[in-house]
């Protein structure tokens, strides 16, 4: 986003942009989304030794309406993946991925016609941990690799972007927002 | 006819109704953790070193005179369970082998850290590193190729990456709680 100085019209809005990317960064709420043993390696990660809290990250809720941030931790079956599009779908934006583990990356050995083949064929995913199961500290360098997509992340460059796919789906056909055309 | 147990709710007494008490006890519990051995690994700063044998991402040995020593061979992708492993083999430059790899490649995310490629590989060319957080923005990124396998050997040389690039290496005895 440009910044024209004080006088700019971008200037509050780049700082109000700077501040929610700050606190945003530091309170995501995980939505986890655990079906094997990579949530037993999400789960070491939230306790005492590894400590996700240290990252702000530890209010681990399972409402995906108050989270923003989605870590897949484990594999999914073809028969779980309508579940796992309509808690992504749910999840308020902006928004967030973890795809957590090989299972979940890519379907790890599993390569057979009940397991998906990596979800990112179906959500997006913004960081892939590999690994079987990942260690915490991978978890955590993946949270930290969120957080700094997050610092960098422009909201209204966000909400953009999704305005700009809702109108080509025809969701959304009403007037132009003044940061639409920057 | 079933038997009908009535059960009435018990009555709270006095010490639990005014509800200081039990929240003072809970206090001193976190009182009492307080002086003691802390061992929350503040991880970025400090990280934990893995004892030899740990299974982490992989690397291609180098000979002594600094050359590949896979022999493209494929024992390692016929031995691995997940098939991540895709290797095209070429004429070698060098006398002292038939072939070797023109592309090498692993998808690091399929790939489960089993450790049989390395116990299948019969020239000891492919091995597992200790490096264990490598999460990455996209799938593209961790499918490593040759290029980037050998550059993990140079990095793990010496199996002590953690100990040189981290500023305070943390061992295995350091955080295992009292007890």
């Amino acid at each position: 986003m440009s910044s024209e100085g004080i006088q700019g019209k971008s200037f509050v809005t780049t700082r109000v942009d700077k501040l929610l990317n700050w606190a945003r960064k530091n309170s995501l709420w995980p939505m986890p989304f655990g079906t094997a043993c990579c949530a037993i390696e999400l789960m070491a990660t939230l306790a005492s030794r590894f400590d996700l809290a240290r990252f702000g990250a530890e209010a681990i809720r399972f409402t995906p309406r108050q989270c923003d941030l989605m870590i897949v931790a484990g594999r999914v079956a073809i028969k779980e993946l309508p579940i796992l599009k309509r808690i992504w779908d749910q999840m308020p934006e902006p928004k967030w991925c973890i795809s957590m583990g090989a299972c979940a990356c890519s379907g790890g050995i599993f390569d057979t016609y009940t397991l998906v083949q990596g979800i990112d064929r179906f959500i997006p995913v913004d960081v892939y941990i590999p690994g079987c199961p990942p260690r915490p500290e991978a978890v955590i360098d993946a949270v930290m690799k969120i957080q700094k997509m997050v610092e960098e992340d422009s909201w209204q460059a966000y909400k953009a972007e999704n305005l700009k796919q809702m109108r080509k789906a025809k969701i959304y056909t009403g007037p132009n927002f003044p940061w639409e055309t920057r | 006819m079933i038997g009908v147990k009535k059960l009435t709710i018990p009555k709270m007494t006095w010490t639990e109704r005014i509800y200081l008490p039990n929240i003072l006890k809970g206090l001193g519990i976190t009182g009492r953790h307080i002086p003691k051995k802390k061992f929350t690994v503040q991880y970025p700063e400090e990280k934990w070193v893995p004892r030899p044998g740990y299974r982490g991402a992989h690397r291609l040995n180098k000979d002594e005179q600094g050359r590949i020593k896979c022999v493209a061979c494929e024992m390692c992708s016929a031995a691995c369970p997940a098939k991540c492993i895709h290797i095209v083999g070429g004429v070698s430059p060098w006398d002292d082998r038939e072939k070797y790899p023109v592309v090498f490649e692993i998808d690091m995310l399929r790939c489960i850290y089993c450790g049989m490629c390395e116990e299948a590989c019969p020239r000891e060319a492919i091995e597992l590193t200790q490096v264990y957080d490598f999460a990455a923005y996209s799938r593209a990124d961790l499918v490593w190729n040759k290029e980037k396998l050998l550059e993990m050997f140079e990095l793990t040389k010496n199996n002590d990456y953690y100990e040189t690039r981290v500023q305070k290496p943390i061992k295995t005895s350091d955080v295992t709680p009292e007890g």
